[in-house]
């Protein structure tokens, strides 16, 4: 008992108490992170094409092909109770989820099997995986290539098909770029010249001469406009010259164009190099592309991109008001109850749900703000409205204030971190408090400003709730950065990482499809913060580095 | 050269000195919030000497020496009234600028405070202030304050390096440096070798003695050897009281009030 007592009282406990609490911290991240890691990640692998013989609950026997995804163990009695045949001395049944893919065919791309009904299984090496630009995956057996109208004869048939996949890819980029980029700017321009008329009307100066102007203007677009869609339906033609000839397992033979076809491999055929390089190769592709079919296929880079814009717009607009704020706080504004009635409710404005700044910013941003900015400078885009919805500029503004109590908190312990000495130094060297402020005071309380920006940027890019009523949308028509004067549209919509994972995840018709691609979003969004967050840690770093002397 | 006769104690409204008087103290209270740190002083300093003030710690010797150039202003609790008069000119008069007056009133603290930058920087802080961004003026400025911090023989290989990297020692006379390169007219020295080395802190008396021939010393000490040493002029205090003031040898040697004469000896304080 009293060995008990000494035990307890010389803190042996305690120390245990906390290192096993430090421990649970550490295995909860690293376990959340190799969830999602290892879910998100998995959905790059190239998994083996298994071709199953498989027994209908009729009794008929289908050939079916696909990639097992899953795998489970389910009751026999649960079976039972759906009107499934298992075998009476049977408890447990191992079922698999098949990625069949061929939605376009079988109405659907996975399907539950049962291990019991499966009559036999392999992995032909001719089995084929093509990635298509609508209908998801199509996996079969490829028979022929067809170039140019006319069927290939040489038997190297995969060969033919990387050459005629390698020209397709090149003409799809270059009707990505004609598209996004040239057709895109023509377009830009016919409507900035349709609003220019339109000012011109509505201020009263739509005289002959100005409205000639306009009009020769729009001529010439719209002949550049024509020449450009020529090139490009020409593009398309050539695209669609080419095509495959395929079959399914069962046997029935389709042809698919190449403008349909992006990608194909051969997973039964590859080794760990060539399943290392699709891997990495998917990869890429999915942080680069354009999403498509409902973002259930393709990439994610609008929502990365938007993302990483709307968190430094957000570091902008953040930075510089809360310095300012704190430094009147602690600076200029007399110490008394009411600095300590701000100090309170900015605290306390941390505390507010992140919803209710959405609200805030949909009401006084987006409608009172942005509808009168939308009167006073955009008047010849109404009723269509250029600020008076959400946008970047409203969506980074919202964050800026959600963020903002993070960064005058710390800003705040910045300088009174900073000794008193150094500022009666400063001031007795005929300074006034201003330039003590600029020159010294603001200089060394930059850790404790980043040590804020580093906490803003964290619970800024993991937002999702605000950012839906102020300016994210699902699939955003163009990037809000480009290459058409001003470069930088403010009052676009925007795509963003955590909106993207509610939509794929739970918005999304195809929820088998949907659910590798919410890991590996949720882990590409981890990542994006955790590099933000490593940027400007290393900033503050240097800083802390430089004004090192502080402590001693 | 007896001045006894002249120099009565503190409280007398004037105390005529053998040499040009810098800084006139005149009634001056000071409170914060609802104590009293400093009543009724009355003090003249000389122009071109140093001056210590000694006496007990909270005796209010360092926030009479922020009067001079009214670092007491940052306080917001502080009150102040009576007269000070630097040069003859009330130094909390409307028109004063303040910043100005600081700059004709350095002050060096006793802990070495230099700025996160470099040795260069640090001297050329004042300058810049001022708006003096000329390479070549700069560059002889910190020269010739550094020298006449006696600091420049060890650092001027390292100009650039950062002042966090110098000694206490180095660091007090850069901090010295600093306040004479803006020419002010007087220095405030608050207990300057408190945190130093006996080795550092004879350099910084040599510096004194030396800086006295072109500006008005006074200076703040718990070091009565130190007084007794560089100063030229002493005034005691108690309690925030100015007890007497006089020639530093009449004061050691030969004090009119009981109260200093226990206090030099080591009977209190």
């Amino acid at each position: 008992m009293k060995a008990l007592i000494k035990w307890i009282a010389d803190g042996t406990p305690w120390v245990w108490l906390n290192a096993a609490a430090v421990g649970a911290c550490i295995l909860l991240v690293v376990g959340l992170l190799l969830l999602i890691g290892v879910r998100g990640m998995g959905h790059f692998w190239p998994l083996a094409v298994q071709e199953i013989v498989y027994q209908q609950t009729d009794g008929s026997e289908v050939v079916i092909a696909g990639q097992i995804r899953e795998e489970e163990k389910v009751t026999a009695g649960r079976l039972r109770e759906s009107g499934l045949k298992v075998a009476e001395d049977t408890e447990f049944v191992t079922r698999y989820l098949l990625k069949t893919g061929n939605r376009d065919i079988l109405g659907q791309d996975f399907r539950w099997i049962l291990e019991p009904s499966i009559t036999s299984i392999g992995k032909p090496r001719s089995m084929v995986v093509f990635e298509r630009e609508e209908w998801g995956v199509f996996i079969g057996r490829l028979i022929a290539v067809r170039e140019s109208g006319e069927l290939l004869e040489s038997p190297d048939t995969w060969g033919d098909f990387q050459r005629v996949l390698a020209h397709a890819n090149t003409l799809r980029d270059e009707i990505r770029d004609l598209e996004k980029g040239r057709i895109g700017s023509v377009n830009y321009r016919l409507e900035r010249l349709r609003l220019k008329e339109r000012r011109l009307e509505l201020e009263g100066k739509d005289d002959e001469a100005a409205l000639a102007e306009i009009e020769s203007d729009r001529a010439e677009l719209q002949e550049e406009y024509l020449g450009l869609e020529e090139d490009l339906g020409r593009l398309y033609t050539e695209l669609r010259r080419d095509a495959v000839i395929v079959s399914t397992v069962d046997g029935r033979d389709l042809e698919l164009t190449m403008a349909v076809i992006v990608d194909a491999h051969r997973p039964n055929q590859m080794h760990l190099p060539g399943k290392l390089g699709h891997f990495f190769h998917t990869l890429w592709k999915f942080v680069s592309d354009d999403p498509r079919e409902a973002n259930t296929e393709g990439g994610i880079f609008p929502a990365i991109f938007g993302t990483v814009l709307m968190v430094l717009l957000m570091s902008v607009f953040v930075t510089p008001l809360g310095v300012v704020a704190a430094v009147y706080l602690k600076e200029y504004a007399r110490q008394g109850l009411f600095t300590r009635f701000i100090r309170i409710a900015v605290n306390n404005l941390a505390g507010v749900p992140s919803i209710v700044y959405g609200v805030f910013g949909l009401g006084f941003f987006v409608y009172t703000l942005g509808g009168s900015i939308d009167r006073l400078f955009y008047p010849e885009a109404l009723p269509a409205p250029t600020f008076g919805t959400g946008g970047l500029f409203w969506a980074s503004l919202t964050l800026a204030l959600l963020t903002l109590p993070v960064v005058i908190v710390s800003t705040e312990e910045g300088l009174s971190r900073i000794p008193r000495s150094i500022r009666e130094g400063s001031l007795a060297l005929g300074a006034t408090q201003w330039e003590t402020l600029w020159r010294t005071v603001l200089p060394m309380a930059s850790p404790g400003i980043m040590t804020g920006l580093i906490l803003a940027v964290a619970r800024a890019a993991g937002e999702v709730a605000p950012l839906m009523l102020v300016g994210v949308v699902k699939l955003a028509p163009a990037l809000p950065l480009d290459g058409n004067a001003p470069f930088l549209h403010l009052d676009r919509k925007f795509m963003h990482l955590g909106f993207h994972i509610y939509d794929v995840g739970f918005q999304s018709p195809n929820v088998e499809a949907a659910r590798p691609l919410v890991y590996a979003t949720a882990l590409l969004l981890v990542v994006v913060i955790v590099l933000l967050n490593l940027v400007a840690i290393r900033v503050r770093n240097r800083l802390s580095e430089r004004y090192r002397g502080l402590e001693s | 050269m007896k001045q006894e006769d002249h120099l009565k104690t503190g409280t007398a409204k004037t105390n005529k000195l053998p040499h040009p008087t810098a800084v006139t103290v005149t009634d001056l209270n000071l409170y914060y919030g609802q104590a009293q740190a400093l009543k009724e002083i009355n003090l003249v300093i000389p122009e071109k000497q140093v001056t210590a003030f000694i006496g007990p710690s909270g005796c209010g010797k360092s926030t009479l020496l922020r009067c001079f150039n009214r670092l007491n202003d940052l306080i917001d609790i502080c009150r102040i009234d009576g007269e000070i008069l630097l040069n003859g000119s009330d130094i909390h008069a409307e028109n004063v600028n303040v910043a100005e007056l600081r700059r004709e009133v350095g002050i060096v603290f006793q802990k070495p405070n230099p700025f996160p930058k470099s040795i260069y920087e640090n001297v050329a802080y004042g300058l810049r202030i001022q708006g003096v961004n000329k390479r070549r003026q700069l560059d002889e400025t910190v020269e010739w304050a550094l020298k006449g911090a006696a600091l420049w023989e060890e650092v001027k290989d390292r100009l650039n390096d950062s002042a966090f990297g110098l000694s206490g020692g180095q660091q007090q006379r850069l901090v010295i440096a600093r306040a004479i390169a803006v020419q002010p007219k007087c220095i405030l020295l608050d207990e300057p070798c408190s945190a130093l080395d006996p080795i550092s802190t004879l350099k910084v008396e040599e510096l004194i003695a030396e800086l006295k021939s072109q500006y008005t010393i006074i200076m703040v000490t718990h070091n009565m050897q130190q007084a007794a040493r560089v100063s030229d002029y002493t005034a005691f205090m108690y309690m925030g009281e100015l007890i007497e003031f006089g020639e530093t040898d009449q004061i050691f040697t030969n004090p009119r009030l009981k109260k200093t004469e226990d206090y030099i000896t080591g009977r209190y304080g």
